[in-house]
């Protein structure tokens, strides 16, 4: 690559850089290409941890979107007048006592007529959430005068009806008829009568959807088959039997099937009533009715219609009737959606569609409070000390040294110091914003006096020799010009550092912040719990609705630390100055 | 106040004490060490009041560090020693019972750079007054400030804004604000820590014409490596070269006739 | 009782700074009056915290002695065997504290009826003393000022004194927190060991060298055998295993950034990606643990199925993969600094030689920075063993002894919060197992921390 010149013995020999023969030049591309493959591996890992970040946002936020919505069921509810005892009417703690369940049932049996029996009924019934009448409650408390009156209301919808609306529920579609049927009765198990092979095409399907079934049996077959676990021989075994008579029933083209659960579920609508199938051949079926039939008379070709429920019912969170009920709701025009409010005014709940975040946000706002009154003087004191007046020794030198370690240490260290310290030696209550503030507090101390230190060091010592040239006392000099100069810098330091505390969730964990707590806290010795562990607790629960709540959960946190971030950047920004 | 422990006059208005012609600040025996470096070596010299005294040298002679021993602003400096003898008016301000943020608000000092706090002019000369407890009233203090301003010969040029920032002022006019701020508490002494160095000719030439009025008042010690401006401005002059006082003398005496061989390299520029 | 205390503190701060700066005051207006050596404002702050020293200071001692002498007191009209039983103890207390406040249900029985009077009584009489006591001290402390007050005296130096003493406390709050943390962590973990009274403690050599871990004790006769083991070598190929999959996944990515912004991205591009970095460095662990258990856990899961792997739930390589896209902004931040602070001139000299960027960087840059990058590693392998969320949402709670990346394994820390979390009670080995294990990771990650820094130090000294 370079002159060299080399001293032999014998003659000095002078080599030169070759840039002219091909073998160089295709050196030199190769060193480009090299240098190309270089830079781009740098790209690759920025966009990497770029298309990750953005990967993760929008699988929060997709998760979130129907946790900040809700849908409740606009009825007509009576509501009689002897509801509460006459002498009672005024009382708004009797009226809130009352049982609001029958004025439930009545409204939905009104909105749709001719349900019986105590199974359907339930059904209907749990169609809601146990919160659902609290709207009415507040009402009537508020203005007795409604009783006795029918009064129009939304009901909240219980959280698997609630997803149902927003997706979780199947795809549906229907198919117009060409002959006409004749069903045997309106209620109870009936056979529907069609004048053609109307059905064949239904059976096609379902015939095709054995088939399909058949061979994931097979597939899982093979699994368990190569398994060495106890029991996979005789499972393997078990699932081509199964398979087996699977595809003997989908080979045959002509037979009747009965239909399962693990099969899409197919209706008829006529009538006005909707009957489920359950044995089904080309031209006659055999059914429940879930929505009872107005008549038993005979309908014309295109007023009945063959419904497909896509999603097996073994899939789904909600069986056929709750579809058949919620669909119906859905076209009498009675599903409301609405921003879930809720979501922000109540606190934890065990029922997904009633929890909210008030008591979360409450505890973190009370936790950072006693975090900030804590370690804002504290940091700023200690870097105050480091920076200006601290002698240079070993002792110092110690107070450095630990600073910076700390700042490494483990949160969840922290947490057992708060355990052993705080709640076994000091006897503070468990739980408590007092404790978590104080834990939070030692855990970002470290940050804020670094932060600090670096503000103060970046204010330039012509200041303070001015002030010490005046007269000024060196704590003069440093409180009157010093500190104040170096304030944005403690700010913009204090914000990050509060903002990590915020995002903290290992050492409050380790405090008991992890009960489930209804009440929102008042006080910082009230058993409270924040965002970031509600979070966590909500995260471990089963309820498909409470991954919508913990996704939604992480939306307001990120919205908050953005918040906190931007401001400490605006901060940075305003008041940056160039010395 | 107590002048057996106190020793310097109380922080009020200047009242010269002795005849002008007494040495203001009498330096013995004076050694400075930074560490292991030995930055001044045995500097002996007497500094008239009501005169202009100039330290010149090359750099790094240690003329700028004698003139922090003066007000002890090398105590910030925590590596740094001082010995010998240090009196101003008779008293030793080296001395331990001797507080030195007293002895500051006596001494004043003006920086190489110009620098103002990041407040309003206003407020800029009246922060050392009010530390030090020079005002009874906001008329009292208003007034100290306008004073200062009008010695410091900025008043004309700023009494219009005197909320405006101290920092949006040209750099000439700044370097008068932190006149103004050193004279505000009345000092017996001013210290010039090369003044002019950051500043053009134009303005270079109003603070020496400043340096000039104010020598009827004040001690004034100005640090330069302009031998012009040493010429021009002081009645004194001492050459230091290496941190030894080389030759100190009559300013006249020292630019036309220097004893030393030193001194007459420097001045007639052979190094520096 | 704190309130009025406090109250009267506050009352009494404001007096003593009224009385001392106007005492102050009238020194200097008086016609022949020397002027102060300090403020009067100074005299005013020494008065107020001549006044709130000692009286904070009785307040700080009064408290405890004054509820421990009424609790002694109560605990006479009880049996001392009843006393001397924590749980009886803790009953009686609850119970008198109800007597006083009036909610105590039913009937009181005659001892516990005296006994809450005596409390009450001695309380209260203890409460006045120490409200007393306090101002008597505070007043005379103010006295003492005020009668020293006199155009000399150096008020603002000893309220400076008092300043100073005041931030030295609040820097040694970091030496007490370490204190604090190694006190607490090593008491535990002493007693997890050595304390005789302790069942089912394992030896040193069985803790560190067991290969099974399984802290539950048997609770109920019914449950029958339970082996209970605190073998730490699952934990530890655990933690190491997910450690390891987050370096090597964030090792080359925040390196390769690091060299990419540090040396080819233009100012502009540095703008968009630094930001991005840092967002990414700011998202709390609970989130990325969400997005682990969540959506990256059952996506590893399906593709090891579509390969035909068994993959377990919760996997090694999800939790892992997270953890090192969250370490990926640590040490490309502290990367750059180090890329950084090379010297410019090392740079030209390779340039000069007609090296292209990446030689440069390959055979000088790296090479010179090589010790700080090392120590950036070393910072980001003890925050990736000291992590506790992502491991506790996405890794599993089975202490399996495996490196295989698709099983589930637990770590350090996951065992430690599942210990603690929930009811504990001090004086079982299986509560002190989680300090032993707190114990461990506080000394291993220190240890990383030091030696990085003393790296760091190192090099830093060479190019300064």
């Amino acid at each position: 690559m370079t002159d060299t010149i080399t001293h032999t013995t014998a003659a000095p020999i002078r080599r030169r850089v070759d840039t002219t023969s091909p073998e160089a030049q295709a050196g030199v591309r190769r060193r480009y290409r090299a240098e190309a493959r270089f830079k781009s591996y740098g790209l690759l890992a920025i966009l990497t941890a770029a298309v990750f970040l953005a990967v993760l946002l929008i699988d929060v936020v997709t998760k979130s979107l129907p946790a900040f919505t809700t849908n409740s069921l606009q009825l007509d509810v009576a509501i009689p007048a002897d509801f509460v005892p006459a002498d009672q009417k005024y009382n708004p703690a009797a009226i809130r006592s009352a049982d609001y369940l029958p004025l439930m049932r009545e409204a939905l049996k009104t909105a749709i007529p001719g349900i019986q029996g105590r199974g359907p009924e339930r059904t209907l019934i749990r169609l809601l959430s146990t919160g659902a009448p609290d709207g009415i409650r507040e009402r009537l408390a508020a203005d007795p005068s409604l009783i006795g009156t029918t009064i129009k209301a939304p009901l909240l919808l219980s959280d698997d009806a609630d997803l149902y609306f927003k997706g979780a529920g199947t795809a549906i579609t229907t198919r117009a008829t060409r002959g006409t049927a004749t069903p045997s009765d309106t209620t109870g198990t009936i056979t529907i009568t069609a004048s053609g092979n109307e059905f064949s095409e239904n059976l096609v399907t379902v015939k095709l959807a054995l088939a399909e079934l058949a061979r994931a049996a097979i597939t899982e077959a093979d699994r368990a088959a190569r398994s060495t676990a106890s029991g996979a021989a005789e499972r393997a075994a078990d699932l081509r039997k199964q398979a087996d008579e699977l595809l003997a029933h989908a080979k045959d083209a002509a037979s009747a099937e009965l239909l399962d659960s693990r099969l899409p579920s197919l209706l008829v609508a006529i009538n006005g009533g909707l009957v489920k199938i359950t044995q089904l051949a080309a031209d006659r079926i055999e059914g429940e009715v879930l929505l009872p039939l107005s008549s038993a008379s005979e309908a014309k070709p295109g007023d009945w219609r063959v419904v497909t429920y896509t999603t097996p019912e073994s899939a789904r969170k909600i069986n056929d009737l709750e579809v058949a009920l919620l669909e119906r709701f859905k076209t009498n025009g009675q599903v409301e959606r609405a921003f879930n409010w809720r979501f922000f005014t109540s606190g934890d709940s065990r029922e997904p569609e009633l929890a909210g975040l008030r008591g979360a946000i409450t505890g973190t706002a009370l936790t950072l409070l006693v975090t900030l009154i804590l370690c804002l003087p504290i940091g700023v004191a200690a870097a105050i000390y480091l920076e200006e007046f601290a002698p240079k020794n070993w002792f110092t030198d110690i107070i450095e040294v630990n600073i910076n370690n700390l700042a490494a240490v483990p949160s969840i260290v922290f947490g057992l110091l708060g355990l052993a310290m705080f709640l076994n030696f000091f006897g503070l209550p468990r739980s408590a914003p007092l404790v978590g503030g104080l834990v939070l507090a030692l855990l970002v101390l470290p940050t804020i006096i670094i932060a600090s230190r670096a503000a103060l060091k970046a204010v330039p010592p012509s200041i303070k020799e001015a002030a010490l040239g005046v007269g000024a006392s060196h704590q003069q000099a440093v409180f009157h010009h010093v500190l104040p100069l170096a304030m944005p810098g403690i700010m913009t330091g204090t914000i990050i550092g509060m903002a990590h505390a915020l995002g903290e969730t290992a050492p409050l964990l380790m405090i008991g912040m992890v009960a489930f707590i209804v009440d929102v806290p008042t006080g910082i010795t009230d058993a409270a719990t924040v965002l970031p562990v509600q979070i966590y607790l909500w995260s471990d629960l089963p309820e498909l609705a409470f991954q919508a709540k913990t996704a939604a959960a992480i939306v307001v946190l990120l919205v908050f630390l953005f918040v906190m971030n931007g401001t400490a950047i605006w901060l940075r920004k305003r008041f940056e100055r160039r010395w | 106040m107590d002048m057996t422990t106190q020793g310097i006059p109380t922080a009020q208005p200047y009242v010269p004490a002795k005849p002008a012609t007494a040495a203001k600040v009498v330096a013995r025996n004076v050694n400075v060490h930074y560490g292991e470096k030995h930055a001044i070596k045995d500097v002996n010299v007497d500094v008239p009041d009501q005169a202009v005294m100039a330290f010149i040298g090359p750099s790094g002679c240690g003329k700028s560090t004698f003139l922090r021993c003066i007000n002890r602003m090398n105590d910030t400096i925590p590596i740094c020693r001082v010995s010998g003898k240090i009196e101003i008016d008779s008293r030793d301000i080296y001395d331990p019972s001797l507080d030195v943020v007293q002895l500051r608000a006596r001494v004043g000092m003006v920086f190489q750079k110009p620098n103002p706090f990041p407040k309003s002019i206003y407020e800029n000369v009246a922060y050392g007054p009010r530390i030090h407890g020079l005002a009874k009233s906001k008329t009292d203090l208003d007034e100290i400030v306008t004073m200062s301003l009008q010695k410091a010969g900025l008043f004309n040029e700023v009494k219009d804004r005197l909320n405006d920032s101290g920092t949006g002022l040209s750099g000439g006019q700044q370097q008068r604000l932190c006149i103004a701020r050193a004279i505000a508490v009345s000092p017996d002494i001013i210290l010039m820590d090369e003044p002019c160095s950051a500043l053009d000719p134009i303005a270079t030439a109003r603070i020496e014409e400043l340096i000039d009025e104010l020598r009827s008042n004040f001690c004034i010690i100005i640090v330069t490596h302009s031998m012009q401006q040493a010429a021009r401005v002081s009645q004194r002059t001492a050459f230091f070269h290496l941190g030894v006082l080389v030759e100190e003398g009559e300013t006249e005496a020292i630019f036309t006739n220097p004893r030393e061989e030193r001194t007459r390299d420097y001045i007639t520029g052979r190094f520096g | 009782m704190t309130a009025i205390y406090f109250i009267t503190l506050v009352f009494l701060v404001a007096a003593g700074y009224f009385l001392a700066s106007q005492r102050a005051k009238v020194l200097r207006a008086a016609p022949n009056g020397a002027a102060l050596h300090s403020l009067p404002t100074y005299h005013g702050l020494l008065g107020a915290v001549a006044l709130f020293v000692p009286m904070l200071i009785v307040y700080a001692i009064g408290t405890p002695v004054v509820k421990m002498l009424a609790t002694t007191n109560a605990f006479s009209f009880f049996p001392s065997e009843l006393a001397s039983d924590p749980l009886q103890r803790g009953v009686i207390l609850r119970d008198v504290g109800n007597i006083i406040d009036g909610r105590y249900q039913g009937d009181p029985s005659a001892a516990l009826r005296d006994a809450a009077a005596s409390y009450s009584s001695t309380f209260s009489a203890g409460r006045l003393i120490v409200l007393g006591t306090g101002v008597v001290l505070g007043l005379a402390s103010l006295f003492l000022v005020l009668s020293r007050i006199s155009p000399a005296f150096r008020a603002r130096n000893l309220f400076e004194r008092f300043v100073i003493a005041v931030l030295i406390l609040c820097a040694l709050v970091a030496i007490l927190t370490t204190v604090g943390i190694v006190f607490s962590v090593m008491w535990e973990t002493y007693r997890f060991f050595f304390d005789p009274a302790l069942k089912g403690r394992p030896t040193v050599a069985q803790f560190l060298f067991g290969t099974e871990w399984n802290p539950q004790a048997a609770l109920r006769a019914d449950q029958g055998e339970i082996r209970t083991a605190f073998g730490f070598i699952p934990l530890l190929t655990g933690t190491l295993l997910i450690t390891l999959i987050a370096i090597v996944v964030a090792g080359p990515l925040g390196l390769f950034a690091a060299i990419y912004l540090s040396e080819y991205a233009t100012p502009r591009f540095r703008a968009f990606a630094k930001p991005i970095l840092e967002i990414l460095a700011g998202i709390p662990t609970v989130v990325l643990g969400f997005f682990a258990a969540l959506t990256v856990a059952p996506y590893i899961r399906g593709w090891g199925e579509g390969l035909g792997l068994d993959v377990a739930s919760e996997s090694a390589l999800a939790a892992g993969l997270v953890m090192g896209m969250m370490i990926i902004p640590f040490i490309s931040s502290l990367s750059d600094d180090v890329i950084n602070s090379v010297p410019q001139s090392l740079r030209d000299g390779a340039y000069a030689l007609g090296a292209t960027k990446s030689e440069t960087i390959k055979k000088v840059i790296l090479p010179a920075a090589l010790p700080g990058i090392v120590s950036a590693f070393m910072l980001a392998i003890s925050r990736a063993i000291g992590e506790t969320m992502i491991v506790v949402m996405a890794a599993g709670l089975a202490a399996n002894l495996t490196f295989n990346p698709l099983d589930a394994v637990t770590t350090i820390t996951v065992q430690i919060k599942t210990i603690l979390v929930g009811d504990q009670e001090f004086d079982s080995a299986k509560t002190l197992a989680a300090f032993a294990l707190g114990f461990v990771l506080f000394f291993v990650t220190l240890m990383l921390n030091i030696i990085a820094q003393q790296i760091v130090r190192r090099y830093r000294e060479q190019y300064d």
